[in-house]
């Protein structure tokens, strides 16, 4: 198997992660997925899939700035996906 | 190959709270209970349910279930079940004490007691002060019961097949319903769950809408799935729209903003709610501002480069006011607008939030259907409970916290009967292959190659067309003509193809699956909606602005053979007190 089909398999199954009991979480890790999961790292994409295994009130949390990871790693993975995820302010 | 095959003496599709609170009670009563869920049991959107659970405890002023049932029988604008009502409104209170035995965190006065909130349409003695009838726990009430319901089911050694699709239920020639096609969606597998009783609790179907607070996974499967073995849907044209959703994503802006002294302004600058309520302005009613501004969409003077929404303003309010009363709406402006609402106006649209139809259920929460004999019989072997179900107890409108309450109550009383059923009916009915052919024909379909429109398209389109012509603004033309495109929609279903055929973790395939089980409960809706000839609860049509109580104090209900409609009448005798006959609405 060529990695472009293995990374689309890993893609189709973390998209089925991603589908959560909320919207808000629906739309920013599907937004994250398509813009930000490609551009991980091997450490990102595992620090990923653990923030994945967090209850969506906790992730929803996080996302929405109530409240901060406790280990550094998925502190920055946060910070990483709101980056990408937060859409600019709108033009004047 | 043959599919395997598994067998159990109960099913649940769904494992919201709904399904789980239907999973413990038979589990702890040594049923073999299976747990079917397309997302792991907690991803469920019970989860979402930040509000709080109603039950007449009245722990912070006085209460009694017979004013909540008033309350419910009022707000359902007379059209919900009086037996159901009086059902659920006398059961909350142990229904409550049971969760918080559970282990649900439920926040507390100082002695300990139940906290109970103060929330919209809740009244003492019979429509007099306001009532406080809601228990939360924080601002994560759902959050909390899912996750109990969840670990008590795991000590309970209830079988969860988690991350499988409920695909189409299994109905025998006498009409008996025998367990379902699921698919492991990790696999690709089917898999056969031979089941003496299933239960549907598959949720709501807010996705058909393009603007709503649902959660993706609410694609209205379970209601479909209803449809395709012959069930007929109830009251699809009851639907709930806050009129404030962010424009293009759905999160509700509560109507605390306007409280608070926010206006809406189209896209020439005007405060067009001083056309539609000189005098209320931005309070007046849901549906009044719904409509309006869905007016002023339609007509032209909407904002942006689409001009699809309207503008929500609250910069003249201070950043003190904004950031501190209505933090909430700070946060979701930030991450999902980018935008700071004490300096920039809100992108919003009216949107869609709660189904009060579903599946037509007596209070046992066993479907009941209209087959040979009479209006109500029922389909044996076959439940429904939660927002996918009809009971009904919401008729025309949903009283906020009435519907964690309603997937609590029925949920169990559905593990009570299917008990009840299982003795009865101790054995498993034969399972032929004539009875699998059309689930799986179903699943045979997406293996089709070849050209044709990819589903996301296809499922955008639907979702345009159901917010265009059976959203806030309904009359008669705007609806007929969106029937004629859903027909032509359905159509091209029929040559929608897959790109990816390969098994394992197909989403793509359960997309597509969940896009015909959207397309069918949009139909239910649309039809429902052009079929009901009148204004009540969440329905409300331009051209039938009076509620008429002559005619239509009856239920809709929609069969997928033929798109047929019919109705049934309303059980307005409740079971040990005196009926609320229909009173005229003030507001
Ligand atoms: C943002 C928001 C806030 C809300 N707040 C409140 C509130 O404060 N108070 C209140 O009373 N109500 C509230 N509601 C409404 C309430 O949350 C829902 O009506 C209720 O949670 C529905 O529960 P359920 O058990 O019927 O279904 P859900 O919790 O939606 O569960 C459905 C289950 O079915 C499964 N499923 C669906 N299709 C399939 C399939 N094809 N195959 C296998 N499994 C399938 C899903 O995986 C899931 O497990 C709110 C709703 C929203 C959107």
């Amino acid at each position: 198997m060529s990695t472009a089909t293995a990374d689309d398999r890993e893609l189709q199954r973390l998209r089925w992660q991603c589908r959560r009991g909320m919207l808000e979480l629906d739309l920013l890790l599907d937004a994250f997925l398509e813009r930000g999961w490609g551009d991980l790292d091997e450490a990102g994409r595992r620090a990923f899939e653990r923030l994945l295994g967090f209850p969506d009130q906790v992730i929803l949390d996080w996302l929405m700035q109530q409240a901060v990871p406790a280990d550094a790693v998925l502190r920055d993975l946060v910070a990483r996906i709101l980056a990408v995820v937060i859409p600019p302010p709108p033009r004047p | 190959m043959p599919i395997p095959t598994r067998h159990f003496d109960a099913l649940i599709l769904g494992a919201g709270g709904a399904g789980l609170n239907a999973a413990l009670r038979l589990a702890g009563a040594d049923a073999r209970v299976a747990v079917v869920s397309k997302v792991f049991p907690t991803r469920s959107h019970t989860v979402a349910a930040q509000g709080g659970v109603n039950a007449a405890l009245a722990n912070v002023m006085p209460d009694n279930w017979h004013w909540h049932m008033y309350d419910t029988v009022k707000g359902s604008d007379f059209l919900g079940d009086q037996d159901a009502i009086e059902y659920m409104c006398r059961e909350a209170i142990a229904t409550v004490y049971e969760l918080e035995h559970a282990g649900v965190p439920f926040s507390r006065l100082d002695d300990g007691r139940i906290y109970q909130r103060p929330f919209g349409g809740q009244s003492q003695n019979f429509g007099g002060d306001q009532a406080a009838r809601t228990c939360a726990a924080a601002d994560r009430t759902g959050h909390a019961i899912l996750h109990t319901l969840y670990q008590q089911n795991l000590r309970a050694r209830t079988h969860f097949f988690d991350e499988f699709f409920a695909i189409d239920l299994l109905r025998d020639d006498e009409g008996y319903v025998i367990g379902a096609l699921v698919l492991e969606i990790e696999t690709g597998e089917p898999l056969i769950i031979a089941s003496k009783t299933t239960l549907i609790a598959t949720g709501g179907y807010g996705q058909v809408f393009r603007t709503s607070t649902n959660a993706f996974i609410n694609t209205g499967d379970g209601m479909a799935m209803a449809l395709r073995v012959g069930v007929p849907l109830m009251d699809m044209e009851f639907y709930q729209f806050h009129p404030t959703g962010v424009a293009g994503k759905g999160m509700l802006i509560t109507e605390g903003a306007r409280g608070e002294g926010g206006y809406l302004l189209n896209g020439d600058g005007e405060r067009f709610m001083e056309r539609y309520a000189p005098r209320a302005l931005d309070l007046a009613s849901r549906d009044v501002v719904s409509r309006a501004i869905a007016t002023e969409v339609r007509e032209g003077r909407g904002c942006g480069p689409n001009r699809d929404h309207v503008l929500l303003k609250l910069d003249h309010l201070g950043a003190d006011v904004v950031h501190h009363r209505l933090p909430g709406i700070s946060d979701i402006c930030r991450t999902f607008v980018g935008i700071d609402p004490a300096k920039d106006p809100i992108p919003v649209f009216p949107t869609a939030h709660y189904a009060m139809g579903g599946i037509p259920t007596d209070r046992s929460a066993r479907v009941v259907a209209p087959l040979r004999h009479g209006p109500e019989e029922v389909v044996p072997g076959l439940y429904a409970a939660g927002e996918c179900a009809c009971v009904s107890v919401h008729g025309a409108n949903r009283l906020g916290g009435n519907s964690l309450l309603d997937i609590l109550v029925f949920g169990r009383a559905a593990g009570q009967d299917i008990l009840r059923y299982l003795k009865e009916n101790p054995n498993h009915r034969p399972l032929t292959d004539s009875v699998i052919a059309p689930a799986m024909a179903r699943l045979e379909r997406w293996q089709r190659r070849g050209d044709g429109e990819p589903v996301h398209v296809v499922k955008a389109d639907l979702r345009k067309l159901m917010e265009d012509h059976c959203g806030v603004f309904r009359t008669e033309a705007v609806m007929a003509e969106g029937v004629e495109k859903l027909v032509a929609l359905r159509e091209r279903v029929e040559g929608v193809r897959l790109t990816d055929h390969s098994q394992t973790f197909n989403t793509a395939r359960i997309e597509a699956l969940e896009l015909d089980n959207l397309v069918d409960v949009g139909m239910a809706t649309l039809c429902s909606a052009l079929f009901r000839q009148e204004s009540r609860g969440a329905h409300s049509r331009v051209d039938y602005p009076e509620r008429d109580d002559q005619n239509w104090l009856r239920h809709s209900l929609y069969f997928r053979d033929g798109d047929r409609m019919d109705s049934k009448p309303v059980r307005t005798k409740p079971l040990t007190v005196e009926s609320f006959p229909p009173k005229p609405r003030v507001y």
